[in-house]
């Protein structure tokens, strides 16, 4: 038997709800965050005032068919074998950026996901969040916020730590540049582990803000990033597995 | 004989916009940073204000988009947080020019003189184009060396570096209106 929850993003997720596979543990299919495309074979679901959108698992993602922009996404990033060690293929979106078009759909699936819905913050993580998270804060009316590697930000900083394969690394932000309440967006090129999304979403709540989601250009799965998010809902455009 | 073009925005096409001055007030100073004696040009503050951020870009934007431009190219790291946007705006590609070994794959490399000791700077082999027309940007100018050395990346290649954009511009740059004879093209002046 399956198990639904509804997620609705115009209001952040309950923390009573969990994150959700069959029974058998596989993972659920994605189905694209969408008003007129409410699944069906509900078990379990939770009105929301105002709009009802349903999710499967704790991950959204657009990669499933739906959007036409997506295919054109896909194959403009470029896999580099063996970097920057061997047997990581490494998902390099800088061809993406070589393609106005692909990049521009990239933004503007963000945009249009997350206009309209209040966010106040847009937090990017060095170096490749620098590059798409701005224009989704420009676009939506958000600031734009950097989280960066130790003694890059001048002036005063909260630091978080996070583990790396091997040692550990360390994100910090600025105070003062996010507040009590403030509803943040998370953006990455890329979710791995889960590490640095954790360390990022860390900092914002330790200020009182509110991670109501992180995106992400690309998710590989099998790394199960995805359960190192606290149960806060991921957004990703492609999987590469 | 070529028209003066001055360097500083309100000096050029842009007098007494008061864009410019809610841009120059959006950015914090931060003294004896990363060493005692610097002033340091924070432009964290202007990305927390919105409009403040968004007339910077789109001071860029209608400056570049009429001069067929084909590649913006942003220095790592702050420069990645003005480039994108306007590539976006004016249907340019965007091409990121990194500190040593964060690029994959081939890479050509270009180093630049340091006040001690060298840095050097990568750009992607087959990112741009022989006679592609290119934008540089970066958050600030100061001796000009990085600018210089992502020109040069872009020279290197056969592209034409149309102009170097930054937001502010540290006083060594004025009289240097020109780099290796690329005009430069500032928003604003250093805060105190």
């Amino acid at each position: 038997m399956y198990v639904y929850k509804c997620v609705s993003i115009y209001s952040p997720p309950s923390p009573s709800l969990s994150c959700l596979s069959d029974h058998h543990n596989r993972p659920l299919p994605c189905v694209p965050l969408s008003e007129s495309n409410p699944v069906v074979h509900l078990r379990e679901t939770r009105k929301r005032r105002g709009s009802f959108v349903v999710s499967l698992s704790a991950t959204m993602s657009a990669c499933k068919d739906q959007d036409p922009r997506i295919h054109g996404i896909k194959t403009k990033i470029r896999v580099v074998p063996n970097f920057p060690k061997p047997g990581i293929m490494f998902q390099d979106i800088t061809t993406l950026l070589l393609d106005p078009k692909a990049f521009k759909d990239t933004i503007d699936l963000f945009v249009e996901r997350y206009k309209g819905k209040n966010i106040s913050v847009v937090a990017g993580i060095e170096a490749r969040g620098f590059i798409f998270g701005p224009p989704i804060a420009l676009a939506i009316g958000a600031k734009f916020v950097p989280l960066r590697k130790p003694r890059k930000l001048p002036g005063k900083v909260i630091s978080e730590e996070y583990i790396l394969e091997y040692g550990r690394d360390c994100l910090e932000m600025h105070v003062g540049a996010v507040e009590p309440g403030d509803r943040a967006l998370v953006v990455d090129d890329l979710i791995a582990t889960g590490g640095t999304l954790c360390a990022a979403m860390n900092l914002l709540e330790r200020v009182g803000a509110e991670v109501v989601e992180c995106a992400c250009v690309i998710e590989l799965p099998e790394l199960k990033g995805r359960d190192r998010l606290n149960g806060k809902p991921l957004y990703i455009l492609v999987e590469y597995h | 004989m070529e028209k003066k073009r001055e360097m500083f925005a309100g000096e050029n096409g842009l007098q007494g916009d008061p864009r410019l001055k809610a841009i120059s007030e959006a950015i914090r100073v931060v003294p004896h940073f990363p060493k005692p004696g610097i002033m340091f040009q924070d432009i964290t503050t202007l990305l927390l204000d919105h409009k403040a951020f968004k007339d910077t870009v789109d001071i860029f934007v209608d400056r570049y988009r009429d001069m067929g431009i084909s590649v913006v190219a942003g220095v790592e790291a702050r420069g990645f947080m003005f480039g994108p946007s306007i590539a976006l705006a004016i249907g340019a590609k965007f091409v990121p020019l990194r500190k040593p070994k964060k690029l994959p794959g081939e890479v050509i490399s270009e180093a630049y003189v340091l006040e001690y000791g060298t840095d050097c700077l990568e750009m992607h082999v087959g990112a741009v184009q022989r006679g592609e027309r290119a934008l540089v940007i970066d958050d600030l100018i100061a001796t000009g060396g990085t600018l210089c050395a992502a020109i040069k990346l872009l020279e290197r290649v056969g592209a034409e570096v149309v102009e170097c954009a930054c937001v502010i511009g540290l006083p060594e740059a004025k009289g240097q209106c020109r780099l290796n004879g690329k005009p430069l093209y500032i928003l604003v002046e250093p805060r105190k």
